[in-house]
């Protein structure tokens, strides 16, 4: 029998075109297997084959999806693939998008199977899970060799149109899908032993999991703006020169506060980015375009607001835990609180 | 920490380039900026032409925090 033929899709870091610097390229194909494409290749035995891989730099595809988006479909399409698979793109967030939009617009246009992996709190997984199979991978490249061999599993059960089984068995993420089947004991019982299991403090497993919907309404808008206080929050990483704080250019484990009292303009000897997921020359030349401390001054000035607060904050935000990020929220959202801020602008990379 | 700070009771406004991203981290005002690298700026212009977008972009975020919103939205 023939070997299933594969398109495999990658970013620029992955496809082996450079790093940030290079998140910008366009989208390209090169035969055969690229980076992490060999071990795809290897993992699916000789079943299937890596015949090309599609390469797009994040930011490239972040900053124009629908243009992106069609390239890369077109450019897979020339292979005539019978799967594609994505990434796994980890806990990259523009990576993690890149490769749930392309998985679901393979299912969705091409009419072939396709698969992804991605770390849970990566952001692609609330966007794309519903849509497409996404194995749970570890945050970093660390969990390449754990992944591969999972998603050339699936995609070849997909591709050979085997039962899919359950999100545990497989290793992806759930998506919402409920399937009939036969118990072998009738709903009461069950419901009963679930309930003396919890009564006895044993572990159960829930049939039906709860969504986790954590959305917080809108607060009212500011009536006057020129008599509120505005202060700037990012998770651009802009810290003064030297990132006093040595806020960590990923996974930052901390935020910091800094006074820009009097600072009238950000310029490239005063502040700087400690931001490793994006490509810092533009910030480290004027700061003011990540976090615009500038303008707002001049708004100031004219009286359309009414002051711009001392204190700006910043972390981080490139694989920081969710965890993490609201913790450092919760701590910013105090302290302005009690400087009696009225609203804030965020900004982010 | 967008939602954290709305939380506590603060309106706040979210300036970024991936809006979806925003959308899924529970953002309420949301204004689109112009790239990742340099969301509030764009290095190809002239630095007055550059200053001037990014007032636009700022006023526009201003305006986001005094309209009364119910759910998500995204001010363009």
């Amino acid at each position: 029998m023939a070997k299933f033929r594969v398109v495999h899709y990658l970013n620029q870091f992955f496809g082996q075109i450079g790093g940030e610097e290079k998140a910008d390229t366009v989208p390209l194909k090169k035969d055969g297997p690229v980076g992490p494409g060999t071990a795809l290749n290897g993992a699916f035995k000789g079943e299937a084959e890596v015949v090309g891989t599609v390469i797009c730099g994040d930011s490239y595809f972040a900053e124009n999806m629908e243009e992106a988006l069609k390239q890369i479909l077109s450019m897979i399409k020339e292979y005539n693939p019978d799967l594609v698979v994505a990434g796994p793109a980890f806990n990259a967030g523009r990576y993690g998008t890149a490769c749930g939009a392309v998985a679901e617009a393979v299912v969705k246009n091409l009419g072939i199977p396709a698969v992804t992996g991605m770390y849970p709190e990566n952001p692609g997984v609330e966007m794309y899970k519903k849509s497409v199979y996404i194995i749970a991978t570890a945050d970093s490249a660390i969990g390449m060799r754990n992944a591969i061999p999972k998603m050339a599993a699936l995609g070849l059960k997909l591709l050979k149109k085997e039962e899919i089984g359950t999100p545990e068995q497989e290793g992806y993420i759930a998506r919402g899908i409920r399937k009939n089947y036969f118990a072998k004991e009738r709903g009461a019982k069950r419901a009963v032993d679930m309930l003396i299991a919890k009564i006895k403090g044993e572990n159960f497993t829930t049939e039906l999991p709860m969504p986790a919907f954590d959305r917080v309404p809108p607060n009212p808008a500011i009536r006057d703006l020129s008599n509120a206080t505005i202060a700037l929050v990012t998770s651009g990483g802009i810290v003064p020169r030297g990132n006093p704080d040595r806020i960590e250019s990923s996974s930052a484990s901390k935020f910091g506060k800094y006074s820009i009292a009097g600072v009238k303009d950000l310029t490239g000897d005063t502040f700087e980015t400690a931001h490793g997921g994006y490509d810092p020359v533009y910030a480290n030349q004027d700061a003011d375009r990540v976090l615009p401390v500038d303008v707002l001054r001049e708004l100031e000035a004219e009286g359309k607001i009414g002051k711009l607060h001392d204190y700006y904050y910043a972390t981080v935000g490139n694989g920081t835990s969710v965890a993490n990020a609201a913790k450092f929220g919760q701590a910013i959202a105090a302290d302005l609180k009690a400087a009696g801020v009225d609203a804030v602008i965020l900004t982010s990379t | 920490m967008v939602k954290e700070i709305e939380r506590a009771g603060i309106p706040v406004v979210h300036m970024c380039t991936i809006v979806p991203i925003s959308k899924t981290v529970g953002a309420n005002r949301i204004v689109p900026t112009i790239a990742i690298p340099h969301p509030l700026g764009n290095p190809a212009l002239p630095a007055d032409e550059e200053k001037a977008l990014r007032r636009k972009l700022v006023e526009k975020a201003l305006k986001a925090l005094t309209t009364e919103i119910e759910g998500q939205t995204v001010f363009e």
